[in-house]
C-alpha cells in the first residue's frame, strides 16, 4: 500500500543541480526507514522553476521543497515521511503572493469584472474555460449542434454558403480569405468525392488559439466541419494536428467518438440522407505543413512539401480532389454565424473585417493569456487595457505580429485599429493571432535575425528562393549584427527581400522576408547604428557591447577578475582594474557580479 | 441523432446541469485543465476538490467538472465557481491546499475567500 509519493525532478535543469543525487539518496534512506513499502519516488519532468532546483514533492499533501540537497534527505524522510512533520525551512514559499494577500481589501472576485475580460467579446472561445471540453451533451446545453440540425433541416447547401459569405467571415489562419467564397468554390464543383480540411497545424511562435480551441471546445470544430460537408457536398474531412498537442489530439478523438456515438457523425444525420465521417491526422512538426498544399501532400502520406498554386486546393485539393481547407478558429466561428445569423456577425468588427479575432497575447506584458476581440480594436486597448501594460514600467517599443511571415507595429502606430487591411496597409499582417510584444530592451535587428532563423530551419528546401534566398538574407543579418555590416549590406537585404517574396513557390517564402522589410521600415535607424556606428541602441547584439570599469567606483576587490572566463580583467588588489576589449567575450559575468556598480555596458 | 427533438431532449437534460437552477443552491465548480492549466498544476487542484467535495459529503450540492482554457494562463490554476442567481467567482493561481480551504470556507459555508480570487492577485 502505498501512501505517499515523493516526486523528484529530473528535467534538465534540476539534473543539473543535481537531483540524480536525490534519487538515490532518497531510495537509501527510505530503505534505512522500512518505508520502502508505503513510499513511492517518482521521477518526473520539469515543473518550469528551475531556478529552484532540485524540486522535490511530496504527495499527497503536495508539500513543495526547493533547493533540496543530498543533506537534507535524511531529515525530509524521518521527519515528513516516518513522522508526518513537513520540514519548513525548504519549503519554498511565494512572497509575493503572500504580499498581494496582505494588500487584498475589497475586490473583485469574478472574472468577468476585470479589465483583461470585459473589453473581450467571445465567439470563437464561447465555450473555452466554461463547458467539459470531454462531455458531448455539455456542448449541446450550450446549442451545441443546433447549427448543424438547422442546417440539415431548414437550410439547403446554397443557404447555408450565402449566409457563410453575407456574414463577411475571413480565413483566420492569417490569409483573410473570405470564408464563404472558398466554400462557393469547392460547391461549384461536379458532384463526386469531395473533401473537408482542417488545418490545426499552429506552428507560428507564440500562438495557441487553435489548440486551446481544439482543448476547450473540440465539438465545435466537429460540427463546423460538417456543416462545410454539407454546404459542399463534401463526405469526409481530415483535421490536421500537431503532434505536439497531445490533450488536443485526445480531446478531438474523444469528440469525434462521442459524435459517432449520437449519431451526429455518420450515415443519415437527423435523418436528411447526408453522410460524414472524420478523421485525425498528426503532423509531426514541420512549420511548412501549415501550407494549404503542403498540408495535403502530408496527410496523402508523402514528404510535407507544397506544390504551385493553382490549380487551387478548391479544383485540386487533396488525393486530387476538391477541397476546402480551413483553419480552426475559422470552423470555429461558423455555428454560431448558423445560429444567429449573418447580420450578428456582420454587426462586429470593421467594414472589411467582421466578427472577432483571437490573439496569444505573449512577450513583454502583464497578462499572457488569449484574448478574442472585435476586429477594429486598437493595438492600445489591447496592450494597456486587457493585456495590462508593460512590465517593470518599461516602454513600449513595437508589437510582432504574424509570426515569421508577419512584421511588426511600432509605438507610433500604436493607435492602429486592428484588422486585416489596416496591417496590410503598414507591411504587417494578421496572421494566425500570435501577438509578442516587445518592450525598449529588445533589439529590433536581433528580432529579425531570430525569425529569419526560423525560416532558414524551417523552409522545406523545394524552391532556390526560400532556401537559398533566407539563408543569404540570415548571413547578412549575422555580419550586420557581429558589426561587420555596411551600409551596402541594408540594400543587399531590400534586394534579396523583394527576389524572394516574388519568385517562391508558397507562402513560407513570399513572406519569409517581412519581418526583414519591417523592421527596415520603421526601425532603419537601429540597423543603421549596427552598421556605421556599430553599437546596438538595446544592447543586446554582445558584439557590439563594451564593458567598461569606472575606475572612481572600482574598489580593487578582484571579484570580476576571479569570475571572468577568459582572464580578461587584470588590477592589483585595492586598485582600479581594467578590461581587456580584445579578450572580452562580454558575457556580463563581471557586471553581475560587481558589488559596487563599477562596471557598465555600453 | 436523427431529429431535432432529440438533440433539444439532451439540451434540455443538460441545460439544468450547466446552466444553475436558481434557488436549488447548486453549485458548479469548474477547473481549467487545458494545457496552460496542466502545466501549472490543475490535477492536483482537480483531485482536491473532487476528494474534498466527497469526504464533505457535498456531492448532491456541488459539481466538480473541467474545462479548457479561459485565456488567462498567466494566472492559473484558475478554478471558477458558479451559483445560481450569483456573480461566479474566479479563484486565481491555485494549489491544493488553498482548494481545500475553499471547500471549507466557500462551498461549505458561502464565504468567498476574496484573497484567492482574481481581483487581489491583479
Amino acid at each position: 500500500m502505498i501512501r505517499s509519493q515523493v516526486l523528484i525532478c529530473g528535467g534538465t535543469g534540476c539534473t543539473s543541480s543535481g537531483s540524480k543525487v536525490l534519487m538515490s539518496a532518497f531510495a537509501d534512506e527510505i530503505e534505512k526507514q522500512g518505508l520502502s513499502e508505503e513510499i513511492k519516488i517518482v521521477q518526473t519532468g520539469c515543473f518550469g522553476l528551475c531556478a529552484l532546483g532540485p524540486v522535490v514533492i511530496v504527495y499527497p499533501d503536495g508539500t513543495f521543497y526547493s533547493r533540496v540537497e543530498e543533506k537534507d534527505v535524511a531529515e525530509i524522510v524521518e521527519e515528513h515521511l516516518l513522522k508526518g512533520r513537513v520540514v519548513e525551512r525548504l519549503v519554498y514559499n511565494d512572497v509575493d503572493d503572500a504580499k498581494k494577500e496582505e494588500i487584498a481589501g475589497s475586490v473583485n472576485v469574478s472574472l468577468n469584472d476585470t479589465k483583461f475580460y470585459k473589453a473581450q467579446q467571445r465567439v470563437a472561445l464561447r465555450n473555452c474555460g466554461v463547458i467539459d471540453p470531454e462531455n458531448i451533451d455539455e456542448y449541446i446545453a450550450m446549442d451545441g449542434y443546433a447549427a448543424l440540425g438547422k442546417v440539415l433541416t431548414e437550410m439547403t447547401p446554397e443557404d447555408v454558403i450565402k449566409c457563410v459569405l453575407d456574414s463577411g467571415l475571413r480565413g483566420r489562419g492569417g490569409g483573410g480569405f473570405p470564408t464563404g467564397k472558398k466554400w462557393s468554390f469547392t460547391a461549384a464543383q461536379p458532384k463526386g468525392q469531395k473533401y473537408v480540411v482542417c488545418n490545426a497545424d499552429e506552428g507560428d511562435p507564440g500562438a495557441f488559439m487553435d489548440r486551446s480551441v481544439l482543448e476547450g471546445d473540440p465539438h465545435c470544430v466537429v460540427e463546423a466541419m460538417t456543416i462545410c460537408g454539407y454546404a459542399t457536398g463534401a463526405s469526409e474531412g481530415y483535421i490536421y494536428v500537431r503532434a505536439e498537442y497531445p490533450i488536443a489530439v485526445k480531446r478531438l478523438k474523444i469528440a469525434i467518438e462521442q459524435a459517432k456515438e449520437y449519431g451526429l457523425l455518420g450515415k443519415n444525420i437527423f435523418d436528411s440522407g447526408f453522410d460524414f465521417d472524420l478523421h485525425i491526422r498528426l503532423g509531426a512538426g514541420a512549420f511548412v505543413c501549415g501550407e494549404e498544399t503542403a498540408l495535403m501532400t502530408s496527410i496523402e502520406g508523402n514528404r510535407g512539401e507544397p506544390r504551385p498554386r493553382p490549380p487551387y486546393p478548391a479544383i485540386k485539393g487533396l488525393f486530387g480532389k476538391p477541397t476546402t481547407e480551413n483553419n480552426v478558429e475559422t470552423f470555429a466561428n461558423i455555428p454560431q454565424i448558423i445560429l444567429k445569423g449573418a447580420e450578428w456577425f456582420a454587426s462586429m468588427g470593421t467594414e472589411k473585417s467582421k466578427g472577432t479575432k483571437v490573439f496569444a497575447l505573449g512577450g513583454k506584458i502583464n497578462n499572457t493569456g488569449l484574448v478574442e476581440i472585435p476586429m477594429g480594436t486598437t493595438l492600445r486597448e489591447i496592450i494597456y487595457d486587457i493585456g495590462g501594460g508593460i512590465p517593470n514600467g518599461k516602454k513600449f517599443k513595437a508589437a510582432q505580429t504574424g509570426g515569421p511571415s508577419g512584421g511588426c507595429i511600432p509605438a507610433s502606430l500604436i493607435d492602429t485599429e486592428i484588422d486585416y487591411d489596416n496591417l496590410t496597409s503598414i507591411g504587417c499582417m494578421m496572421g494566425s493571432g500570435g501577438l509578442i510584444v516587445m518592450d525598449e530592451d529588445t533589439c529590433m535587428v536581433d528580432i529579425a535575425k531570430f525569425f529569419l532563423n526560423f525560416t532558414v530551419d524551417e523552409s522545406c528546401g523545394k524552391c532556390s528562393p526560400c532556401r537559398i534566398g533566407t539563408m543569404r538574407m540570415k548571413e547578412i543579418l549575422e555580419k550586420i549584427t557581429s558589426g561587420q555590416g555596411t551600409l551596402e549590406d541594408i540594400d543587399k537585404l531590400e534586394e534579396l527581400a523583394a527576389y524572394i517574396k516574388a519568385n517562391s513557390l508558397c507562402g513560407l517564402g513570399q513572406t519569409a522576408p517581412n519581418p526583414v522589410l519591417a523592421t527596415l521600415r520603421f526601425f532603419r535607424d537601429e540597423y543603421i547604428a549596427h552598421v556605421v556606428d556599430k553599437k546596438c541602441p538595446a544592447g543586446v547584439c554582445k558584439a557590439l557591447l563594451t564593458y567598461k570599469i569606472d575606475p572612481e567606483k572600482c574598489k580593487g576587490c578582484t571579484l570580476c577578475a576571479r569570475n571572468c572566463p577568459v582572464g580578461a580583467i587584470s588590477g592589483k588588489v585595492k586598485e582600479a582594474h581594467t578590461i581587456d576589449t580584445s579578450k572580452c567575450i562580454k558575457c556580463g559575468v563581471c557586471m553581475d557580479n560587481c558589488k559596487f556598480d563599477a562596471i557598465s555596458r555600453s | 441523432m436523427k431529429s431535432l427533438a432529440e438533440l433539444q431532449a439532451i439540451k434540455d437534460k443538460m441545460k439544468d446541469k450547466v446552466v444553475l437552477r436558481e434557488g436549488t443552491g447548486e453549485i458548479r465548480v469548474v477547473v481549467g485543465m487545458a494545457t496552460c492549466g496542466i502545466a501549472a498544476g490543475a490535477r492536483p487542484v482537480l483531485n482536491a476538490f473532487v476528494e474534498g467535495v466527497n469526504k464533505e459529503n457535498l456531492s448532491d450540492k456541488v459539481t466538480v467538472s473541467q474545462t479548457g482554457c479561459i485565456g488567462i494562463c498567466q494566472y492559473e490554476p484558475v478554478v471558477e465557481v458558479f451559483e445560481a442567481g450569483k456573480e461566479k467567482v474566479t479563484y486565481v493561481k491555485m494549489n491544493a491546499e488553498k482548494a481545500a480551504q475553499v471547500i471549507e470556507s466557500h462551498l461549505k459555508n458561502g464565504n468567498v475567500i476574496e484573497k484567492y480570487t482574481i481581483g487581489a492577485n491583479q
